[in-house]
């Protein structure tokens, strides 16, 4: 997707965050030479257009006591795979589900979800849960807890997973 | 930690943010906050690590980057220092940890596609280890909202 000159270098000045005062559009158009107005309009085509997928804030989920995060993997067979992934989705503490490719013969699996809990037991009812919810209560499946973070940085020009 | 008033406005803004000339002010009239308290409070979120930023989110997918997950075996003694290799590339937007025999996972983002294999290729010249490419092939989901 080919962007203009203009939305450029708006997403070039937002993208380290917009600056808390109060009329930050316009900040934002002194600091690449734009009106307000332009600014204000550059980004709502982003957001139509998909670029800008989400504006608001990054919350650090282990600094609001989200202390346990488990990566659950299922090997979905290919065939119903969409179908639970549409359901997990659905599903109010599931925050991202993806299909991505197994890596036979190291990893069999195929649909990839992410489960955020305050701690480990919790995330672990909620997996058996969603388990249930989607209806593979007896697909092989496993779950990746987070032990460490290394790095998490604020995202710059891509989609940041919620981990 | 966050006081009630905090959670509020956590909660109101991870639902998204108006693109309009007074946008504090609008998010302030919803949750009974006024302007100036509102911004006070979310420059000492901001300050105290709670919100690491505040602003969009790019598809990197959408403006012609790469994404991708990838995994590593890594042997626990050489844990920190493979760990320290791959924070180094200014790609590596996440690294977790994990407890599986794939034990490190990281995301990869790139202004173009042809750069994801070649960082890849690089940490596993530079750490000998084999990097597993894991990119989504569908989404179903995008929601991070997570409730304060």
């Amino acid at each position: 997707m080919e962007l203009t000159g203009t939305e450029r270098r708006v997403m070039s000045a937002v993208q380290d965050g917009l600056p808390l005062v109060s009329r930050p559009y316009e900040a934002i158009g002194r600091a690449c030479g734009l009106s307000e107005e332009e600014v204000l309009r550059t980004l709502k085509g982003l957001i139509a257009r998909g670029i800008v997928t989400r504006f608001g804030v990054i919350v650090r989920h282990r600094a609001l006591g989200y202390r346990a995060n488990a990566m659950v993997v299922w090997d979905v067979p290919d065939d119903i795979a969409s179908r639970v992934g549409a359901k997990f989705a659905g599903l109010p503490y599931v925050t991202l589900a993806y299909r991505r490719p197994r890596r036979m013969p190291d990893w069999p699996y195929n649909l990839f979800c992410m489960i955020h809990g305050r701690d480990r037991a919790m995330v672990e009812s909620l997996i058996e849960e969603a388990a249930r919810a989607a209806d593979v209560a007896d697909i092989p499946r496993a779950v990746l807890f987070s032990q460490r973070c290394f790095k998490q940085r604020g995202a710059r020009y891509h989609t940041v997973a919620a981990e | 930690m966050l006081d009630e008033t905090d959670r509020r406005i956590v909660n109101a803004l991870q639902g998204g943010f108006p693109v309009v000339d007074r946008p504090f002010a609008a998010v302030g009239r919803e949750i009974g906050l006024d302007e100036q308290d509102l911004i006070e409070r979310l420059s000492r979120m901001v300050g105290e690590g709670i919100l690491s930023r505040f602003g969009p989110l790019f598809d990197a997918e959408a403006m012609g980057g790469g994404l991708t997950l990838a995994a590593m075996r890594v042997p626990a003694d050489r844990f920190d220092a493979v760990a320290d290799i791959v924070n180094e590339f200014p790609e590596v937007a996440h690294n977790y940890a994990r407890d599986h025999d794939l034990n490190m996972w990281f995301v990869v983002a790139t202004d173009r596609p042809e750069r994801v294999p070649e960082v890849l290729r690089e940490i596993e010249r530079l750490t000998h280890i084999k990097v597993y490419d894991m990119p989504k092939e569908e989404e179903y989901f995008l929601n991070l909202r997570l409730e304060a």
